[in-house]
């Protein structure tokens, strides 16, 4: 009972990084149809970015931890959106109204320069922090000494991702920029005969995907402390994963699906084998698409007269 | 009701490869006024109404719009959004299109994006200092119930877009065009499908946009009973060519649109009218 419980909070730990990444490519995928391969490699990129901030600001003699995760946190999504703006601008709307895969293939040709322009600047080796936010609660002591922990991190991985969801679902909900987004997902061109710019409608769209996929990059670094330029190829997977299994193009079920593939994956190392937990998230996957084609909260496709 | 040209078609020719849409169209809408251009099917009505928003760029010609401040717009050289942001011309579809996933309120919202994401400050008041940005959403709000009034869809508001029986959602498109402020608007057919009652009403909501509102409007429309009764001014087109412009008076009576209309041959048009045409 006190194994599973510490494995429900590992797995909820490692869902909502999941869950951040994988907003970015149902967002995408629900405003223009196309499944950005990159997004992965900008969340690498928000790790990269949060390290380097994190270093030089310490560097600088910013100790107090609070102040210097928020600075970490607010450069990390601005450089990252903007790396998500640019991936845009370059590869992906010269593009727009060609054949369906050229847009696929120009994401996979981003998603290994990015890898190798990290690998080059960075360096191939592991990069390292100690752990930074350390303590814990201890929630519960079984009688064979097993002891359940709920450290800080997650409390506050899992805090963050909420109220990002929360303020998210209002912007989608509510805000000017959620409905035209909404509107361009329906009818991009009758979006912009009513006076909508539907490229800078897509250009935010890239932006906030890859703001919270920095987010999530800070996350992982500060949960792992070790971080290289190969860490987006194995999380975009996760989170695409994740953003097909809750119905690609929901945002609920982005994060839906962001938990699931998390608490499979933590279940499977714990009762089962470590070596096979990719193999479970992905068994999942299938057995859930073959029944439920458009995912767990996905609307299945109308076609568009 | 001043007599100023809003729009002024010169020369305008569409060509598709080798197929001549529009051939040499110049016409005039004036301000204040409702103008229709009626044709067979295939004329190039709605090619007409394609370039002037945008959706094709005319292969010659020129399309000034003016506001009454005398500001003037080269409908050709702007694209999409511009159109209606700018030189506030808006339409409506012959098929219904409608972001039918919305409520109807928030169709009429959508409509009115740059106002409020001027607001908002692209939307980041709206998120962090929702008091600041409430009163003007509010604004937003009435706009729209104002025309979800007129066009009699207030009970509906909070309905699914997709929902509405045929009828409401044409009028949903014209509330809509009309949130986003246009200048002039462009109705694609607004009567298809509607019954004689429907239709009346059509009738009385376009006469009082043109009256009320001062709002211009161009009309493309199959339905001679709309046009009419309620055209000032007609332009009739076949095989893309203008071959008759006039009162409704003047084009009912005359040969070159009857003979349009009703497939007659070109040597009994040439009768009619002296060889004119």
């Amino acid at each position: 009972m006190e194994y599973f419980l510490q494995q429900l909070i590992n797995g909820l730990t490692l869902g909502s990084i999941y869950g951040l990444i994988a907003i970015g490519y149902t967002m995408v995928y629900g405003i223009i149809g196309m499944i950005n391969f990159a997004h992965g490699d900008i969340f690498m990129i928000g790790a990269f970015v949060s390290l380097i901030v994190f270093l030089i600001l310490i560097g600088l003699g910013v100790t107090w931890i609070p102040l210097v995760l928020l600075l970490v946190l607010i450069v990390a999504m601005v450089i990252t959106a903007a790396y998500g703006w640019t991936v845009e601008r370059l590869a992906y709307r010269p593009l727009r109204g060609s054949f369906r895969l050229a847009p696929l293939i120009t994401a996979i040709g981003m998603s290994i320069f990015l890898q190798n322009y990290v690998q080059l600047a960075q360096g191939a080796r592991t990069k390292a922090i100690p752990p930074v936010i350390t303590d814990g609660y201890t929630l519960m002591t079984s009688p064979d000494g097993f002891v359940v922990q709920l450290s800080n991190i997650q409390i506050i991985i899992m805090l963050v991702t909420i109220v990002l969801m929360a303020i998210f679902a209002w912007v989608i909900a509510k805000t000017p920029l959620g409905r035209a987004q909404r509107a361009t997902e329906q009818d991009a061109t009758m979006a912009a005969l009513l006076g909508i710019n539907v490229d800078r409608t897509i250009s935010l769209t890239f932006v906030i995907g890859a703001a919270l996929a920095a987010v999530a990059g800070l996350m992982f670094v500060l949960y792992y402390g070790v971080i290289d330029f190969y860490i987006g190829f194995i999380a975009g997977i996760k989170a695409f994963t994740a953003a097909v299994l809750g119905g690609i193009g929901s945002l609920p079920g982005a994060m839906l699906g962001g938990l699931i593939i998390g608490l499979i994956e933590t279940m499977w190392s714990a009762y089962f084998t470590i070596e096979y937990k990719d193999v479970a998230a992905f068994s999942i996957l299938a057995i859930t698409l073959i029944f439920l084609p458009s995912g767990l909260l996905g609307k299945p496709e109308v076609e568009k007269v | 009701m001043s007599a100023t040209p809003i729009l002024t078609v010169e020369h305008m020719t569409m060509r598709f490869g080798g197929l001549v849409a529009i051939d040499d169209l110049s016409f005039v809408a004036e301000r204040g006024h409702i103008t229709s251009i009626i044709g067979p099917n295939g004329a190039g009505k709605t090619t007409v109404f394609n370039c002037i928003t945008g959706f094709y760029k005319p292969t010659t010609g020129r399309l000034t719009l003016t506001h009454e401040d005398g500001t003037t717009y080269f409908l050709e050289r702007l694209d999409d959004f511009r159109i209606n942001r700018f030189a506030r011309v808006a339409r409506t579809f012959q098929n219904i299109r409608l972001f039918t996933g919305m409520t109807v309120l928030e169709n009429l919202l959508v409509a009115q994006h740059n106002t409020l994401m001027h607001a908002s400050g692209y939307s980041l008041l709206a998120v962090f200092m929702p008091h600041l940005y409430r009163p003007k959403e509010n604004d937003a709000v009435e706009l729209a119930k104002y025309w979800l009034d007129r066009t009699g869809l207030l009970a509906h508001a909070d309905d699914p877009a997709g929902s509405l029986p045929y009828g409401a959602q044409r009028r949903l498109e014209i509330a809509r065009a009309m949130c986003t402020r246009p200048k002039l608007l462009c109705l694609d057919e607004p009567a298809a499908g509607l019954n004689p009652k429907e239709s009346e009403e059509l009738n009385r909501l376009l006469v009082s946009i043109r009256d009320e509102e001062n709002i211009s409007i161009l009309l493309i429309e199959h339905d001679m009973g709309v046009v009419m009764k309620i055209s000032d001014r007609i332009v009739v087109l076949d095989y893309g060519k203008k071959i008759a412009e006039g009162t409704p008076e003047e084009v009912r009576n005359d040969p070159a649109v009857i003979a349009a209309y009703l497939g007659v041959e070109d040597e009994e048009v040439e009768q009619a009218t002296g060889g004119a045409q």
